[in-house]
């Protein structure tokens, strides 16, 4: 398969965005789900309705001053920057990993992110 | 080529400028506070995880699910953990910090991230078992570079390293193949 029509199909298959949000299920659990899951606080916030929702506001969750005053509004965007470098995008922030350094790694958990927090 | 791979090669050109960008610039520390108030926060979460660990395999050694030799070696995962947990709290305490404490076994029982209420059989034991061996396998990777004190690294490698030999076994035990693609754990 060429580069271009493997480009169509995930086009056409993704619900959206360009990523594979299946792959990105396994990936959230394998990656990130030490520290958060979509239902509670743990080590990191929970992820219920992340998309869309400004950072540093779930309920109950003891966030850093840094990310707190960040004013970011979670999407495709803010994400991918958030996942590539987390201390670049907000210094003197929390989360301690950087565990999606591949570009597809991170639009398929942004994929599955977006799909289910929406 | 596999679709992960087409689209790797179609994504790659455009973000290795940025990724060398980034390598050459170096990370800053992750953590607002002091060194050693950032390590103290990279081992207390790892100390939560290990609290967990705990509480999962006392979860499964306690459900009757498990028998003869996979009981034992549940009972050892845990004994290591255990151990990884007293190693924790040594450096924890050795840096003027204070460890967290476990939850009780009614919270760990209650998480939905355990969802203990889900698990039926032996397999689904084991499948919990391996996915925080997993989960505990890969924030360790993604922690190991921010440890101001570079000797936190070597303890968090050796805890790293039997968590891998967990989650290898719980594979194995599971009769699912290992991982084909070489540096296949981190991110
Ligand atoms: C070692 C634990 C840990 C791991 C592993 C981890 N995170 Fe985090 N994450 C955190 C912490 C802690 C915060 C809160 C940061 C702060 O307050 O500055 C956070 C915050 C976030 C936020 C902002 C949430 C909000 O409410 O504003 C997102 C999004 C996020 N993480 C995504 C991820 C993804 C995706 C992964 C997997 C690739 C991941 N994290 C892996 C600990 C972790």
């Amino acid at each position: 398969m060429s580069a271009l029509t493997a480009l169509v199909a995930i086009l056409i298959s993704g619900d959206g965005g360009v990523g594979d949000a299946s792959r990105g299920a396994s990936l959230y659990v394998a990656r990130c789900g030490a520290c958060h899951s979509l239902g509670e606080n743990g080590a990191g916030p929970s992820h219920q309705k992340l998309w869309g929702r400004k950072a540093a506001t779930q309920p109950g969750f003891d966030y850093s001053a840094a990310l707190r005053a960040s004013k970011i509004v979670w999407n495709e965007k803010t994400l991918d920057r958030w996942l590539t470098n987390p201390n670049e995008l907000v210094p003197g922030n929390k989360m301690m990993v950087q565990l999606a350094s591949d570009p597809i790694d991170r639009a398929d958990l942004i994929a599955f992110l977006r799909r289910e927090t929406r | 080529m596999s679709p992960v791979l087409a689209r790797r090669s179609l994504i790659k050109t455009a973000t290795l400028s940025a990724a060398a960008v980034g390598f050459l610039g170096g990370t800053k520390l992750a953590f607002a506070g002091s060194p050693t108030e950032g390590d103290l926060a990279i081992l207390n979460v790892a100390l939560g995880l290990e609290h967990e660990a705990i509480a999962a395999y006392q979860i499964g050694a306690e459900s009757g699910l498990l028998k003869g030799g996979t009981l034992d070696v549940a009972v050892l995962f845990q004994s290591h953990h255990k151990g990884h947990r007293d190693a924790q709290i040594g450096a924890i305490k050795k840096l003027g910090g204070k460890p967290v404490e476990a939850k009780t076994a009614d919270e760990y029982k209650k998480s939905t991230k355990l969802n203990v209420a889900s698990i039926k059989t032996a397999e689904d034991v084991l499948r919990l078992a391996q996915k925080l061996e997993l989960g505990a396998v890969n924030a360790y990777i993604g922690v190991m570079p921010n440890f101001a004190d570079r000797s936190l690294s070597t303890v968090a490698s050796k805890l790293l390293a039997d968590e891998v030999m967990h989650y290898t076994a719980l594979t194995q035990a599971l009769n699912e193949a290992l991982p084909k693609n070489t540096l296949s754990f981190g991110g």
